[in-house]
């Protein structure tokens, strides 16, 4: 690379990372405690365990489940009824003010073996769900969503440009150097490469993920628009009728129809995941990574028929694999603490990033550029060595 | 003046770990029990590689 390029490159590290720091401090900072929302939410005891009935196989009638969560919660409206991996002894109910509304106004537990009310989780309540907003988007909604996404994209770009700009750097010192008998400049400069090129294919699937996951919403509603509607066109203007249908019938009919699946989450009609006549039924596999992805099973309420069954888009498959990818909780506890630590490792990486920033050397980027050229002694840009570094 | 790296020199670590990360990633995605295992062990390298040439001059 000439003086030329590296400076360029440089140019691109340099305003990228200004721009985005302070916001990526603030996603590895909220971030941390994220990783252990379930730990934390069983620590402050946020969350209650089933009891443990060993021995006992039997499952409840979920139109008994629903209905008590209806009586007990006359003026809101029933969602979803939905199952948690790490809870199987467990079915939740989702309400909120109406079928459609966005917000959840209660989320209650209970036992899939005996049918009996558990509890109402605290919804909004505590730090953990500001820590959460302010992670996902900064109380700003859509747009604040989408403004971190943003940043992530320039979190990539500090990434790749920083990846360019690690073999002139590199080129006299061996992997892992640490000049610690040089300034506190230089030292901080060889902690930033190393701890920068470590974590790096992490920072990238993390900073990826997480931009997709910011897309979470629109492509949800482009998956409503598009395929769900195409599914239930065929009903269109057919005249609502009152709920009759039933619950358990229809959780069976769905999984008649994907026998090798779970229920995930049922949403009800009138839930913008559902038709006002239908029921959908989002089905996962049973391997790890099938239980990551989702099949929505159309069923009519009144028949409890199915109706309509297609596997989701490319673009929501994307969605479902970015999750996991981003939070870390695919690999037990062990894996989460790994999460930290890298996460911890990337707030070095900023800040001393920041810091090479504002101490800024005495001699500039581009004499240091030049000087490593013209020091280029046996170095030679053959072919493929420049191939290599692109 | 000590000599120049080439591009292989330089970028042989970095590429292990890159491999060794990605295993990482991917693993406990695909797979659980011994999976798992690999996952903490193949990200659990890229740690110690870390900590051992930050921790080098103490040890």
């Amino acid at each position: 690379m000439n003086p030329q390029t590296i400076r360029s490159w440089y140019l691109v590290h340099k305003w990228t990372s200004l721009i985005c720091t302070t916001f990526l401090l603030l996603l590895c900072v909220t971030g941390l405690p994220l990783i252990f929302y379930h730990e934390i939410d069983h620590l402050i005891g946020n969350s209650v365990d089933p009891p443990e009935m060993p021995g006992v196989t039997a499952r409840a009638n979920l139109d008994d489940i629903v209905n008590v969560a209806q009586a007990r919660r006359p003026n809101e409206a029933v969602q979803f009824l939905f199952s948690d991996e790490d809870e199987p002894h467990a079915w939740w109910v989702r309400f909120g003010e109406t079928v459609t509304s966005q917000e959840t106004s209660t989320l209650s537990m209970f036992d899939a073996r005996t049918g009996k009310f558990i509890y109402d989780y605290p919804v909004n309540e505590g730090i953990m769900p500001i820590l959460w907003r302010l992670h996902v988007d900064m109380f700003a909604g859509l747009l604040g969503t989408l403004f971190l996404g943003a940043m992530g994209l320039l979190f990539l770009a500090a990434i790749i440009s920083g990846i360019v700009l690690y073999a002139p750097f590199m080129r006299k010192l061996p992997f892992g150097s640490i000049r610690w008998e040089r300034s506190r400049r230089t030292r901080w400069l060889d902690l930033h490469n190393l701890l920068g090129i470590v974590t790096v294919v992490w920072a990238l699937v993390v900073g990826a993920t997480g931009s997709i996951n910011t897309l979470a919403n629109p492509i949800f509603q482009q998956w409503q628009a598009t395929e769900l509607a195409s599914m239930l066109a065929p009903y269109q203007g057919q005249v609502s009728s009152a709920d009759s249908g039933t619950v358990e019938g229809v959780v069976k009919a769905a999984k008649a129809a994907e026998p090798d699946g779970e229920l995930f989450f049922l949403a009800f009609p009138g839930n913008r995941f559902a038709g006002p006549q239908h029921y959908t039924a989002f089905m996962r596999g049973k391997t790890p990574l099938t239980s990551k992805l989702l099949k929505p099973v159309l069923i009519q309420a009144t028949t409890a028929q199915v109706v309509d069954s297609r596997e989701l888009p490319w673009y929501v498959t994307v969605l479902l694999l970015s999750q996991p990818l981003h939070f870390g909780d695919y690999g037990g506890l062990p894996l989460k603490l790994i999460w930290a630590f890298l996460d911890i490792i990337t707030i070095i990486v900023l800040g001393s990033g920041l810091y090479l920033w504002k101490k800024k050397s005495a001699v500039s980027i581009e004499d240091q550029a030049l000087a490593a050229v013209e020091q280029e002694d046996t170095f030679v840009l053959s072919p493929s060595s420049r191939k290599s570094s692109v | 003046m000590s000599g120049a790296l080439n591009h292989r020199q330089i970028w042989r670590m970095p590429l292990i770990l890159a491999f060794v990360s990605i295993v990482g990633l991917l693993a406990a995605l695909l797979g659980n029990n011994w999976w798992d295992v690999l996952s903490w062990g193949t990200l659990g390298y890229t740690m110690a590689v870390m900590l051992w040439y930050v921790l080098k001059p103490t040890l």
